[in-house]
């Protein structure tokens, strides 16, 4: 096993990113991800990193230059938060409508209103459309491992998607973690050099972005989405081959003590390790309650979420963002997931630590008891804000 | 491209949509936004060309008798050539009540 170093998860995203040998790096500071792009400016200006830094005037910039970077095929980083993503949305949608590869970390804290600095998932629920493969990270370690992933998945021929790893602000993003580092030489043989397919250069010009009649957007939509459809076997090609260099193997869904469960927490993010200590707490209790964890949120893994669900009485769906007027976003998807089947579970559906209020393994505990028995009293897609006072 | 564009299908579009050939542009019909469309009298014509020069949409060339003559497949119908023409040689007349 490689050696472990205690890092900042910010720091060994940065890290990661200077690893990757990036070209083009443009960001504006924001809350909580600001020392992500701090210290990739230290690693360019100290000659550590061979790279154009861009200090732009906003998000809409930031994402716009690395565009246009793209574009002309150079290996591009930003990452963002919260309002400076809620700024970038417009042009997140035109990254992958152009089909350019590039890695965005969000650091995800809550949007306004009221401000808030905490950390949710409100932010990336807001651009969930945009069209890039979007992971959510369960600790720093993979943050770190899926920058490299990200750039070797998104680059690949038969993708040519941007990519968002989404980390939880100030609960990852300000923790010191153990680390275990890659080797550089082995990041340059499992990450080629960017060789894009068709680029802006002198010598061969071509036009991007350009207008598109009726007649032709329904094709250009349905060959992107094909894309990011077809993308996830080359989503797990990329895992195994990470997985085959370090000894981490990730996948779509992940399970804790699930196979045999009557009820399962389903969480995104940091949570999931303190929801995994409720699962202990109550599997010593002799309780029948597993874990499923969504790693992949675009493309949305159904097969293999069905798969690792099925068996369940009850699903307690856990979401950090609402969807005002309707309900939590990851439930959305997990139902959807579920209609087809003549068998399901129950989906008891809680918006819990919205803006960075602490969820405890005892709260996941008191979120189970209490969707078993609104789903024993015949309450069976119940969906509420837990905790809230009154 | 050797089809109009709307006829290709998702699977033969360049990846991101890019266009790969330069000025295709110039595929694009934009004539059939008009209603009025320019008519030339040639005996009030003095050849001046502020008509070519003035067109927005460079839909007018020089014919072989030496007529400034709108392409109809690209003219909208503006009248600003109608507007400008000196000695009132163009007029605009709706399409289908055109002869």
């Amino acid at each position: 096993m490689a050696k472990r170093v205690g890092m900042e998860v910010s720091i060994a995203a940065a890290e990661a990113v200077k690893q990757a040998n990036v070209d083009v790096i443009s960001a504006y500071p924001i809350t909580p991800q600001t020392h992500i792009v701090e210290h990739l400016s230290e690693l360019v200006a100290n000659g550590e990193l061979d790279a154009e830094f861009f200090c732009v005037e906003s998000e809409h910039s930031a994402l716009s230059v690395c565009v246009g970077a793209a574009a002309t095929g150079a290996r591009t980083f930003t990452c963002t938060s919260s309002q400076g993503l809620a700024l970038m949305s417009e042009i997140t949608y035109i990254a992958s409508g152009l089909r350019l590869p590039m890695l965005m970390i969000i650091s995800n804290r809550t949007l306004s209103s009221p401000l808030s600095i905490w950390n949710d998932h409100s932010d990336a629920m807001s651009i969930r459309d945009c069209g890039w493969i979007q992971f959510f990270v369960e600790n720093g370690q993979e943050v770190y491992d899926h920058v490299f992933v990200a750039y070797r998945l998104g680059e690949d021929r038969n993708v040519l998607l941007p990519v968002i790893i989404n980390m939880d602000g100030f609960i990852l993003s300000h923790v010191i973690e153990p680390f275990e580092l890659i080797e550089q030489g082995k990041i340059d043989q499992f990450l080629p050099p960017y060789q894009p397919v068709h680029r802006l250069h002198p010598d061969r010009p071509v036009t991007m972005g350009a207008f598109a009649l009726p007649s032709i957007f329904a094709e250009t939509k349905k060959a992107q989405e094909e894309a990011i459809r077809s993308s996830m076997p080359k989503i797990l090609e990329t895992w195994k081959a990470f997985g085959d260099m370090t000894g981490r193997y990730y996948h779509p869904v992940e399970t804790y003590k699930a196979e045999d469960a009557d009820t399962l927490l389903v969480t995104m993010g940091s949570c999931s390790e303190t929801a995994s200590v409720a699962v202990d707490k109550m599997r010593e209790e002799g309780r029948s309650v597993g874990l499923v964890k969504i790693r992949l949120w675009r493309p949305f893994p159904f097969e293999d979420f069905k798969k690792a669900t099925l068996h369940a009485r009850q699903l307690v769906v856990i979401d950090r963002a609402v969807s005002v007027g309707a309900c939590g976003p990851v439930a959305a998807e997990v139902k959807a997931a579920l209609y087809g089947e003549a068998q399901r579970p129950s989906v008891y559906n809680f918006v819990a630590g919205i803006s960075g209020r602490d969820v405890t393994p005892s709260d996941f505990m008191k979120m189970v008891d209490k969707a078993e028995i609104q789903i024993e009293e015949g309450n069976k897609e119940g969906y509420e804000i837990y905790g809230v006072r009154g | 491209m050797t089809k109009p564009e709307s006829e290709w299908t998702w699977k033969e579009l360049p990846v991101g949509n890019v266009i790969l050939e330069p000025g295709n542009a110039s595929q694009y019909r934009t004539g059939d936004w008009k209603t009025l469309k320019p008519v030339l009298n040639r005996e009030l014509c003095i050849h001046c060309g502020l008509c070519y020069i003035f067109c927005p949409d460079m839909a007018y060339s020089l014919n072989e008798e030496s007529f400034f003559i709108a392409d109809l497949f690209y003219c909208k119908g503006c009248g600003i050539c109608a507007k400008e023409c000196p000695t009132g040689a163009i007029s605009m007349v709706l399409e289908e009540e055109e002869k």
